[in-house]
C-alpha cells in the first residue's frame, strides 16, 4: 500500500537561511509519526509548506496516492489534512456544536442544530472524546477545547492530523487521555504527525520518530529501537544532560523569602521559609494554586491573610515596584502578557522595570545612551539572539523571549526569585539555558522559588521539593532519595 | 393609556430599525456609531425619493440605497482600512448632516418648492384583529412600516441563531481568525453586514420622513441613531432585547410629551436624558461583558 503522506526533497528557503533542506518524510494510514526538533529546526516550515501556508521552493507531496498542492490551508482542509494549532480556533462564545457547524460544507443555509448535535455525540463516544455538543467552549477546560478541534477534523473526514504541540498546555492527566485519543484515532487507520519536544510522551505513543535539526534531517527511527538519550543527541547533536545540583556545594546564607500562612483567593495557608543559595522547587499539576503563589509573592494578587518577608521587610502589602527593591525578580509564565511588551523593542522590555535607575534613567528622564549600551551587553551576556535592540520582540521565538525576560529579571542580582513555568515551550537547549541561570543565581546566594508543572526540571535543580494541590501544599521534601510514589500522592491531593 | 401606548410605539419604530441595523453591524464586529448619519441619510432619500417620482416605493428605495451608501463609506473605512470604528462612526454622522442640509439647499435653490410635503404612509389596520377591543386599535392599526419592522425583527432573529450566514456574522464579531481558518472571509462578512446595517437603518430614517413628519428638515433624526446604540446595548445585542429597550425609550418620550401636555415642571431636557442614563447605567454594568462581541472594534489582521 502507497503510504499516506510522502514528502519528498522539500527545500525552503528564506534569504540565504535553508528552513527545509531536501526533507522527505512519510506517514502511512495508522501510523504516529514524532516530529522532533529544536526550536528553529524547521519542523513549523515542513508542516507550514505542506498545509499549503508556505510554498516549497523544490520538491513534491503525495497524499492518498495523488499528487497535492495545496495553495492555501482550505486546499489541505478539502484534500483531508487537518493542522491542529497551538492556540484554537474556535468561537468562545459559541457551543461545540456551532463552532462545528460553522463553514460547514453543504448541508444548505439553516442550520441544522439537531441533527449536528447527534453527529458529535456519535463520534465522540466513537472516539472517546466525551463532549457534550451544548457546552460551551468558554466553560471547556483546554484539554476539552483541543478535543472539539479533534471532533472538528474528524466530522470533516480528515485523514491526516497534524498536532502542533498538543500537550503543552494540558495537566497530566490530560496528556494521558489525549495520548489515547490518538491509539483510538490510529485504530481507525488515521495518520497523525505528532509534533514535541517532550520525549516521554512520542516515546510513549509514537510508532516511528523523525528528528530535523537546522533544516535537515537528522534521523529517522522506530521508536521501539531508539533510547531517549539517543533521542535527545539527534535533537540537539550533542547529549544535553539535565544539569543536577548537589548538597553542601556552598554555604545556606541568609534568611531570603519568609511567608507564612499567605492566603488569597484560590491559595490557603502557604508556609516556608527560603535561605540564600536555596532553591525551593514547587511541584504539582497546573491549576493547584501555582499562578496564585506567584502572584502573591509577585504582589500582583491581594493577599487576604498572612505575611511575606523579603529579607527584612514585611513585603505583605508591598507594592510590586516596592518589592523589585527589596530585591525580589518574577518570571511568569505568562511571558507574551505579564512579562513583556511584545509590540516593544527588546531594549524596552529590557528596561521595563528599571527604567527609573542607571543605567536606564533617573526618576525623570530616560538615559538612552547609556541604556542601549546595556541592553547589548545584555543580550551577549544572556545570548538574546535579535539583530538588534531595536528588534521587536514579538518577533523572537520562544526561547529568546524568555532570554529577555531573564535577563531584565536577573541581571538586576535579585537576593530573591519566583519562577513560574520559566521553560515553558521552550526546546532542550533553552531550558538547559535557563536551569543553569538558575543554579548561577543558587551560586550567588539568591533564594529561589521554582514553580514547574515539569517533575523533571523540579527534582533536577531543587534543594527541596514541595508539592501543592488544591491551593494548599501538600507535603515537602528535602530532594535527596526523593520517593516519587510519594510526590505522585500528594500531587493528586491525598495527604498520605 | 391605549394613546399612550401607541405612541411609545410610534416612537419606538423608528430606533428599532436603526437598532436591528446596528445589531447587524456591531454582531459582525464594527461598531455601529454612524447610525445616525445613516438614519438621516435614508429619512433625506425617502423623501425626495416620494417627492421627485411621486411614488412611495421609489421613496424606499432611495432610503435603502442612500443608508446602504453610507455603510459602504462606512464599512471602506473602518474595515478595508482599519481605522478606529468610533471616529468613522462619529465622522460619518457629521458628514451625514452637511451632505443632507447641503442637497436640501440646492434643491430648495434650484426652483422646487422650499418645503416639500408628502403625504404620510396610510395607517393599514388589519381587518378583523384591528376589532379586538382595547388591543385592536393598540397593535393592528398602524402603517406598514411598522409592520415590517415587526417582521424584521422575527428575521433577523431567525438570520442570526438559525442560518449559516447568522453563524458566520457572529463568529466574524466573535473572532474573524476562526472565520478565516474555516475558509471564509471575514472582511467581505463585516464590510456587508455594515453595508446592510446601513440599509436596515435607512428604512429607520424613512420611517421618520414618510410615516410621521412627510418631509425632511435639517437634522431632523436628532440623536434617534445614537439612542438606538443605547437600545441594542441594554438590549444585549439581540432584536427583541433591543426590540423592548426601544418601547421603554419610546414610553419615555411619549411620557415627557405628557408631561409638557400638562405643565408639570420638570425640564423637558432631564427626561430627555432618561433613556441615555439607563443606557449608560446598562454599560458600567455591562462592563467588557461575555455577550459583547469579543472581537468588537478590533481591527482585522493585517494579512487577512
Amino acid at each position: 500500500m502507497p503510504p499516506l503522506l510522502e514528502m519528498l526533497g522539500i527545500v525552503r528557503t528564506f534569504g540565504a537561511v535553508r528552513a527545509n533542506d531536501n526533507i522527505n518524510l512519510t506517514v502511512q494510514s495508522g501510523e504516529i509519526l514524532g516530529l522532533l526538533g529544536e526550536n528553529g529546526s524547521g519542523k513549523s516550515t515542513l508542516m507550514k509548506v505542506l498545509y499549503g501556508m508556505l510554498p516549497p521552493d523544490s520538491g513534491d507531496i503525495r497524499f492518498r496516492d495523488a499528487p497535492l498542492d495545496a495553495k492555501s490551508p482550505f486546499d489541505a482542509i478539502k484534500a483531508g489534512i487537518a493542522m491542529i494549532h497551538q492556540h484554537f480556533m474556535l468561537v468562545e462564545a459559541m457551543t461545540v456544536t456551532e463552532n462545528i457547524l460553522l463553514g460547514w460544507p453543504g448541508g444548505g443555509q439553516v442550520l441544522k442544530h439537531k441533527q449536528m448535535a447527534e453527529h458529535i455525540r456519535q463520534a465522540s463516544r466513537r472516539f472517546g472524546l466525551d463532549l457534550d455538543p451544548d457546552a460551551r467552549i468558554s466553560a471547556l477546560s483546554l484539554g476539552r477545547r483541543q478535543r472539539v478541534e479533534i471532533l472538528k477534523a474528524i466530522l470533516r473526514d480528515a485523514e491526516l492530523l497534524i498536532l502542533d504541540e498538543p500537550t503543552s498546555n494540558l495537566a497530566p492527566t490530560e496528556v494521558r487521555e489525549l495520548l489515547d485519543i490518538m491509539r483510538r484515532l490510529r485504530s481507525e487507520g488515521k495518520g497523525i504527525v505528532f509534533i514535541s519536544h517532550k520525549l516521554p510522551e512520542v516515546l510513549d505513543v509514537c510508532d516511528r520518530v523523525v528528528v530535523l535539526r537546522a533544516g535537515k534531517l537528522a534521523g529517522e527511527a522506530a521508536v521501539a529501537s531508539i533510547s531517549r538519550e539517543q533521542l535527545a543527541e539527534m535533537m540537539v547533536g550533542r547529549n544535553v544532560p539535565m544539569p543536577r545540583v548537589t548538597e553542601g556545594e556552598h554555604r545556606r546564607g541568609a534568611l531570603r523569602l519568609s511567608v507564612r500562612g499567605l492566603s488569597a483567593t484560590g491559595l490557603s495557608a502557604i508556609t516556608f521559609d527560603l535561605r540564600g543559595g536555596e532553591i525551593l522547587g514547587i511541584a504539582g499539576v497546573d491549576g493547584n494554586g501555582q499562578l496564585e503563589l506567584a502572584e502573591a509573592l509577585a504582589g500582583l494578587r491581594p493577599v487576604t491573610d498572612g505575611i511575606v518577608l523579603i529579607g527584612d521587610h514585611d513585603a505583605t502589602q508591598a507594592s510590586v515596584t516596592a518589592r523589585v527593591e527589596m530585591g525580589l525578580a518574577y518570571l511568569p509564565a505568562d511571558r507574551s502578557h505579564t512579562a513583556l511588551v511584545k509590540a516593544m523593542t527588546v531594549f524596552d522590555n529590557l528596561m521595563l522595570r528599571d527604567s527609573r535607575r542607571p543605567p536606564y534613567g533617573t526618576r525623570a528622564l530616560l538615559t538612552p545612551k547609556t541604556g542601549v549600551a546595556r541592553a547589548r551587553d545584555l543580550m551577549a551576556q544572556y545570548d538574546i539572539r535579535a539583530p538588534g535592540v531595536d528588534f521587536v520582540v514579538g518577533q523572537l521565538s520562544g526561547g529568546n523571549q524568555q532570554k529577555v525576560v531573564i535577563a531584565r529579571e536577573l541581571s538586576r542580582a535579585p537576593t530573591a526569585v519566583v519562577a513560574h513555568q520559566a521553560t515553558w515551550g521552550l526546546d532542550p537547549g533553552a531550558t538547559r539555558f535557563v536551569l543553569d541561570q538558575m543554579i548561577a543565581l543558587r551560586q550567588q546566594g539568591a533564594a529561589i522559588v521554582y514553580i514547574s508543572s515539569e517533575l523533571e526540571e523540579i527534582l533536577s535543580i531543587s534543594d527541596r521539593i514541595a508539592v501543592m494541590a488544591g491551593g494548599a501544599i501538600a507535603g515537602v521534601t528535602p530532594n535527596r532519595n526523593v520517593d516519587l510514589r510519594q510526590i505522585g500522592l500528594w500531587m493528586s491531593g491525598r495527604h498520605a | 393609556m391605549i394613546e399612550f401606548l401607541a405612541a411609545s410605539i410610534r416612537i419606538a419604530t423608528p430606533i428599532l430599525l436603526a437598532a436591528l441595523g446596528g445589531i447587524l453591524s456591531e454582531r459582525a464586529g464594527v461598531f455601529a456609531v454612524g447610525l445616525e448619519g445613516m438614519m438621516l441619510v435614508g429619512a433625506f432619500g425617502a423623501t425626495i425619493g416620494t417627492w421627485a417620482s411621486d411614488s412611495a416605493y421609489a421613496g424606499l428605495v432611495l432610503a435603502l440605497v442612500g443608508g446602504a451608501a453610507m455603510g459602504l463609506v462606512v464599512s471602506v473605512v473602518a474595515v478595508r482600512f482599519r481605522a478606529d470604528n468610533m471616529v468613522t462612526g462619529l465622522a460619518a454622522n457629521i458628514v451625514a448632516l452637511g451632505l443632507t442640509s447641503y442637497l436640501m439647499r440646492i434643491i430648495a435653490s434650484s426652483g422646487a418648492p422650499i418645503a416639500i410635503h408628502n403625504t404620510l404612509l396610510p395607517v393599514l389596520p388589519i381587518p378583523g384583529l384591528v376589532d379586538i377591543p382595547e388591543i385592536g386599535p393598540l397593535l393592528f392599526a398602524h402603517p406598514p412600516l411598522t409592520y415590517l419592522t415587526l417582521i424584521l425583527c422575527i428575521a433577523l432573529t431567525f438570520l442570526l441563531n438559525r442560518t449559516q450566514i447568522g453563524l458566520t456574522l457572529r463568529a466574524t464579531g466573535e473572532n474573524p481568525e476562526v472565520v478565516y481558518a474555516s475558509g471564509l472571509n471575514p472582511l467581505l462578512v463585516r464590510m456587508l453586514a455594515v453595508i446592510a446595517c446601513g440599509a436596515v437603518a435607512g428604512l429607520g430614517g424613512a420611517v421618520l420622513s414618510m410615516q410621521q413628519v412627510g418631509t425632511f428638515t435639517d437634522s431632523m433624526t436628532s440623536g434617534r441613531g445614537y439612542l438606538a446604540l443605547a437600545a441594542l446595548i441594554v438590549g444585549r445585542w439581540t432584536p427583541w432585547g433591543a426590540a423592548a429597550a426601544c418601547l421603554v425609550f419610546g414610553a419615555a418620550e411619549a411620557f415627557e410629551l405628557r408631561l409638557q401636555g400638562f405643565g408639570v415642571p420638570v425640564s423637558s431636557y432631564v427626561v430627555q436624558m432618561v433613556p441615555y442614563l439607563i443606557g449608560l447605567a446598562v454599560l458600567a454594568g455591562l462592563g467588557r461583558n461575555s455577550r459583547m462581541p469579543a472581537a468588537i472594534g478590533l481591527p482585522l489582521h493585517r494579512d487577512r
